[in-house]
């Protein structure tokens, strides 16, 4: 019965989604700016949501409880100031620029972006490779997500390969049909019903438990040391680490970047950029605080399993804690559509377009669009097969892989001496060095209490800005297309 | 576009981002109405940098990225040319 009522929730939200997607459909132009970006035209709410719920994804809701469950509440400071500030900042620095400059010369994609800049295909190449190479596993990530969290809900009666089978095929299916406004408007939903259900679920369980005082009474007798702000864990230099990069690294993922492009308007970004702290800190307090909650609650949490889904099976009617499991699997499939979209457009645009077929009509490239998801998104569903590292662990190098290309991008956009051998070795430089610190033993992972993530950033930047007074740009690099007669006019 | 504009923007981007999350409180476990004072700090913060970013994006918007098409100093986007075009292409 519970298992039925939980299914049926989920199925419906899918009906629905898929509804909103074939509307989109009918809207669509058959080109491959309107596929990835609806051509431009998103506004205010949309905007706003569909970034929100990029942004958010199964880690946000699920390993996020489970970390101020296991270490204590700060973790709503960390993620506010890389997401609430830290991001926001960054998308007025790197987003509205790029969106002027997207709009000017219609660029889809980061690496068009420099590529067109420097005159240099193979930096466009790197880019894209960089960022698929970091995008690849955290898409596997959000599969292994959906995976488990519907083994668990079901309690195994859909095994973990065919929960993550379903939402894969299921998302293909939607991406391809949908394209990114079909994917803005169900993220709007999806947004908006994972801010509402998360605060019920605050409510209800404090109004179980007795409010705020008795659960924090109670998780200080269980854990006192929780409600002190800082900890063996939540260091100084851990906490700004993490802030930093994760926060420089959103703005790289591609299908956050890709967003910067599509605003409709001027307006519709400076209307999101005043409302997104708030939109962060509203739903940050309330999940994270119930996972801090819950480790002073009497509720015994499985080994290897998730706070969130335990907590509300426990304490809320089980068409609620379905709902708001319906709700976390949206948000992960609302990342995931994302990223599906961006890597391909990644792949599409600046891989085989310009290196194996430069005379791609844009009718042509909107259909490999298509199949580029489908083969990305089977690929990703297969490696989660055989490879379910952590949420955290992996999710965690994904941000700092990307936050690498942050600062020699910026560079890039603001100083008209950077070269394309600056760029290029500031790019290499700083991947080299973190994807080291990963997997070899060579470069330590931690300076001092700082992240390899952090050192990296300093690395690039130095590296980018070092080159290029060293080198002489390139005789056809178009130095003045970041500066000149940039403006919303 | 003016220069004093820009840094006191920089600085104030710094200042939000610094006190973000309340250092001077560090170790500190006083709860009001049974949740960390640290915690309200940062709600209200949230609250404050919100603010700081609408007045920014109605007054000095396009500040640092726009070319500077007067150089009379006037922050951008003050007076008559806010918003005059940038909607729907």
């Amino acid at each position: 019965m519970t298992v039925a009522i939980q299914l049926g929730i989920i199925v419906g939200y899918l009906l629905l989604a898929l509804a909103i997607g074939l509307v989109a459909y009918r809207l669509t132009d058959r080109t491959a700016e309107d596929f990835y970006l609806a051509s431009r035209t998103v506004g205010t709410i949309v905007l706003l949501f569909t970034t929100f719920a990029t942004l958010l994804s199964a880690f946000t809701f699920f390993a996020g409880p489970n970390v101020a469950y296991e270490q204590g509440p700060e973790w709503v400071l960390v993620m506010g100031l890389m997401d609430g500030i830290i991001f926001a900042i960054l998308w007025y620095v790197i987003g509205y620029k790029q969106w002027l400059l997207g709009r000017q010369y219609e660029y889809v994609t980061l690496g068009e972006m420099l590529g067109d800049r420097f005159a240099s295909r193979r930096l466009r190449g790197l880019v894209a490779g960089v960022s698929l190479l970091w995008l690849f596993p955290y898409v596997m990530l959000q599969q292994v997500g959906a995976g488990t969290a519907l083994q668990a809900l079901t309690e195994g009666t859909v095994p973990y390969a065919v929960g993550a089978g379903l939402i894969t095929a299921f998302m293909i299916l939607y991406v391809v049909v949908a394209g990114f406004r079909g994917i803005a408007w169900t993220d709007t939903l999806q947004g908006a019903f994972m801010l509402v259900t998360t605060w019920i679920a605050l409510v209800w369980v404090l109004a179980v438990v007795g409010g705020p005082s008795a659960a924090s009474s109670a998780l200080e007798a269980e854990a006192a040391h929780h409600l002190a702000l800082g900890s063996d864990f939540y260091t100084v230099q851990w906490m700004l680490s993490t802030a930093i990069t994760i926060g420089f690294g959103v703005a790289m993922f591609p299908q956050v970047n890709q967003r910067f492009f599509a605003a409709g308007s001027k307006k519709v970004l400076k209307r999101s950029f005043a409302l997104w702290p708030l939109l962060c800190v509203l739903l940050f307090v309330p999940s994270f605080l119930l996972g801090a909650w819950a480790r002073g609650l009497d509720v015994a949490i499985p080994e290897g399993e998730n706070v969130l889904p335990v907590i509300l099976a426990e304490y809320t009617p089980v068409w609620f804690a379905a709902l708001v499991i319906a709700g976390a699997m949206a948000a992960m499939m609302s990342s995931s559509d994302s990223m599906l979209l961006s890597g391909s457009s990644y792949f599409t645009r600046d891989l085989y377009r310009p290196f194996v077929d430069t005379d791609l009509s844009a009718r042509r490239e909107d259909l490999l669009a298509r199949i580029g998801v489908v083969g990305f998104a089977t690929a990703s569903f297969l490696a989660s097969l055989w490879n379910p590292a952590t949420l955290f662990e992996l999710g965690d190098a994904a941000f700092s892989g990307f936050a690498q290309l942050a600062l020699p991008v910026m560079v890039a956009l603001y100083w008209r001496k950077t070269t394309r051998a600056g760029i290029t070795a500031g790019i290499l430089a700083s991947q080299v060095f973190y994807l080291s610190s990963l997997f070899t033993s060579i470069v330590p992972s931690t300076y001092a209490g700082w992240t390899a993530g952090l050192v990296g950033m300093g690395l690039g930047l130095v590296v980018t800005v070092a080159v290029s007074l060293l080198t002489t740009p390139a005789p056809d690099e178009r130095r003045a297309i970041y500066f000149d007669g940039l403006e919303a006019d | 576009m003016s220069r004093p504009a820009l840094w006191g923007w920089i600085a104030v981007a710094i200042g939000l981002s610094a006190l973000t999350i309340p250092w001077f409180l560090w170790g500190d476990a006083t709860l009001v109405a049974g949740v960390p004072l640290w915690l309200w700090w940062h709600v209200g913060w949230m609250g404050l940098a919100s603010l700081v970013f609408w007045l920014f994006a109605r007054r000095f918007w396009g500040l640092g990225i726009e070319s500077d098409s007067d150089s009379s100093g006037g922050s951008p986007g003050s007076g008559s040319r806010v918003d005059a075009g940038g909607e729907r292409r």
